[in-house]
């Protein structure tokens, strides 16, 4: 109990510290509303894939093809809405075209996340090799149906998702929370939940408690699938437009904000909060960096340098807390 | 015969049989001797990095960072070479290359063994570092005009043929160096102690360390290797195209790991060989180029090796399921 909130206090410690850094670095533009509110709307599309990420993380496993599915499912939508709305359409049909485009959008992602599921869970392909595999492939899918070009033109409802409010609360910050109370009461309040995390500490030991570690992890897949779906609605509807090859640098910062989150890369271990806050740490890092008008591309070399310095921490802790237990 | 049949390295061989037969059928310009040797040359960037690559994958490891450390050491070399171009030869900016892609590769090792984080964790994340300071040092800035002795080395060909209409073509001296790479490799890991002790390190890692071998002196051995090679890859790069820019390789590292893959190198280490990451170098080259020889879009492309890629892991996953007849998920990670 103690180690699982250790870490999280030590996260709020470091999300507290960068705030005043940044604060200081950048005085007020940093700490006013409007920053805040530019970063609510900014984080989400990460969020989500972070969570999909996750909950593959947690059973030893790795999600490769959540880009390649987030955007091959925003590219379905965006073919629905395009063919069959203008720009400016308005009205009840149009309400239920988007809802049908939205569905159409989750329901392939759910299928190319059954398809990893078969691939690991059926023919036993290890995550890392079958995902890539479906990585490559679903891009490729990408690219033949949209020949490579950008698909843009949504009705101004369906833009209202990535960039509308609700009472001042940006609507992509909502559907992201949403996402993560789910995931959280499917992994401590479902059976399969408790299933996820004993497949991931010892697939054996869970097999011979009569869990069927096929289901589980083809369960796993489908909802890390699903959840590239919501992200594709947030992505697309942000950009208004959907191409194949969008968002290709979040591979490494789901990875990134999983692992900084608690997320044992062995499987097994890891929370929705502590994503949450390693989230929001990843998220003030990157908007006071801007905001300083430091390169992209340092920032990117810095989240590198963080992984590893945060993996380096985890090592000495653990190191610390077996020398404890064997004295 | 029976051990020929249970090889992974047959069914590679065969399907590119297949594919050969199958493009000839439609474009009899791809069974030409030019187009062999045109393939051999603009695959041997592909085919240098597949080397450091296979000798990673057997140890039990994986390197993401490799096309960072060869964009870092493709523009020291071309800054170099646009500094004190008369003053170098080829030799030297192979040295030069070779030795900063040791040096980053060692850096991956260390951190990888002292600290215990995944490989797959560490080198996405040096990858990121390395490109990230690269790209903010350069600016993004393409570098070319090269000295006319590093164009004219790229031009030599170890012999000479011409077609009908007078062209000339033949074996090029690239071709060549990557085929002496192949040779070396091969041979550290078929006839020496080094070779044999990355295979149990990969096998069984616990086993190894108990058995007495140096993990900490193999896993330098096996990053740096692969830097070395990704430092060499550079070098090729910059000859093939004769620029160096900095985003030109970053995000092809899933290709090449795919190539090593099919030629039956298993990611959990331990298996894998040279005449197999050939056969799987050779199944994407001529995939890639025969679909550009039968007219099929160049859109496809990423669909057909993705599909190639699940159906070879899927029965090799297939056949040593049944090999082991084991009822449990034991393998997930």
């Amino acid at each position: 109990m103690l180690r699982k909130f250790s870490h999280f206090l030590v996260l709020l410690a470091v999300m507290v510290f960068i705030m005043f850094l940044m604060w200081g670095f950048t005085g007020h533009d940093f700490m006013n509303l409007g920053n805040f509110q530019s970063m609510a709307y900014q984080m989400p599309e990460l969020g989500v894939l972070s969570l999909a990420m996750m909950i593959a993380m947690l059973t030893s496993g790795i999600n490769l093809s959540i880009i390649a599915t987030a955007n091959l499912s925003g590219i379905v939508i965006a073919l629905i809405l395009t063919t069959y709305l203008s720009p400016d359409a308005v009205g009840g049909s149009t309400f239920w075209v988007i809802v049908i485009a939205i569905l159409a959008g989750l329901i392939v992602s759910a299928l190319v996340g059954a398809l990893n599921g078969f691939l690991i869970a059926v023919l036993e392909i290890s995550p890392i090799l079958a995902t890539l595999g479906t990585m490559i492939m679903i891009s490729g899918i990408s690219i033949v149906l949209t020949e490579g070009y950008v698909i843009s033109g949504f009705p101004t409802a369906m833009l209202a998702i990535g960039n509308g409010d609700l009472l001042g609360i940006p609507i992509p910050i909502l559907v992201f929370l949403g996402c993560a109370v789910i995931m959280s009461v499917i992994l401590n309040n479902t059976p399969l939940g408790t299933r996820i995390y004993l497949l991931g500490s010892n697939p054996i030991a869970c097999f011979y408690s009569g869990v069927d570690n096929r289901s589980v992890l083809f369960r796993t897949y489908i909802i890390s699938g699903l959840y590239s779906g919501v992200a594709a609605v947030i992505m697309i509807s942000r950009f208004n437009s959907a191409k194949a090859d969008y968002g290709e640098s979040y591979l490494l910062l789901t990875v990134l904000a999983a692992v900084l989150g608690g997320v044992s890369a062995a499987g097994g271990f890891g929370r929705v909060s502590g994503l949450f806050l390693s989230l929001v740490i990843l998220q003030m890092i990157s908007s006071g960096l801007n905001l300083m008008g430091i390169s992209n591309f340092l920032t990117l070399a810095l989240w590198g340098i963080v992984l590893i310095f945060v993996m380096v921490v985890n090592y000495f802790i653990e190191n610390q807390q077996q020398g404890r237990r064997i004295a | 015969m029976k051990k020929l049949l249970t090889r992974h390295e047959t069914y590679v061989f065969l399907a590119i049989v297949v594919f050969s037969i199958i493009i000839t059928s439609i474009n009899p310009s791809f069974f030409t001797i030019e187009n062999l040797f045109d393939l051999l040359k603009s695959y041997s960037l592909m085919g240098t990095f597949a080397i450091g690559m296979l000798f990673v994958l057997i140890s039990g490891g994986i390197d993401i960072s490799f096309t960072a450390t060869a964009t870092i050491t493709g523009y020291v070399v071309a800054v170099l070479l646009l500094k004190y171009g008369e003053g170098l030869n080829i030799l030297s900016v192979f040295l030069i290359a070779g030795g900063i892609g040791i040096l980053l590769g060692l850096f991956n090792a260390v951190i990888i063994y002292f600290f215990k984080i995944p490989s797959i964790i560490t080198t996405i994340a040096t990858l990121n570092i390395y490109y990230g300071i690269l790209t903010v040092v350069s600016k993004g800035k393409w570098l070319y005009g090269f000295p006319t002795w590093f164009g004219d080395f790229n031009n030599i060909r170890v012999f000479t043929l011409y077609t009908a209409d007078g062209n000339p073509y033949g074996l090029s001296i690239i071709t060549v160096i990557w085929f002496a790479l192949i040779l070396i490799g091969w041979f550290i890991l078929r006839y020496t102690i080094l070779g044999r002790s990355i295979y149990a390190m990969g096998g069984n890692p616990a086993s190894a360390q108990r058995a007495g071998f140096n993990l900490l002196g193999l896993n330098l051995f096996v990053y740096s290797f692969m830097g070395l090679m990704a430092g060499i890859g550079s070098v090729i790069q910059a000859l093939l195209v004769q620029t160096v820019a900095p985003n030109s390789l970053v995000g092809k590292e899933m290709d090449v790991i795919a190539a090593v893959v099919l030629g039956g190198a298993s990611l959990t280490g331990g298996t894998g060989t040279m005449l197999g990451t050939i056969l799987g170098v050779t199944l994407i080259a001529i995939m890639g180029n025969g679909l550009t020889l039968m007219h099929v879009s160049s859109l496809w492309y990423k669909v057909i090796i993705g599909f190639v890629i699940l159906v070879s892991v899927g029965v090799s996953a297939y056949r040593s399921k049944r090999s082991t007849r084991k009822h449990i998920i034991t393998e997930v990670n």
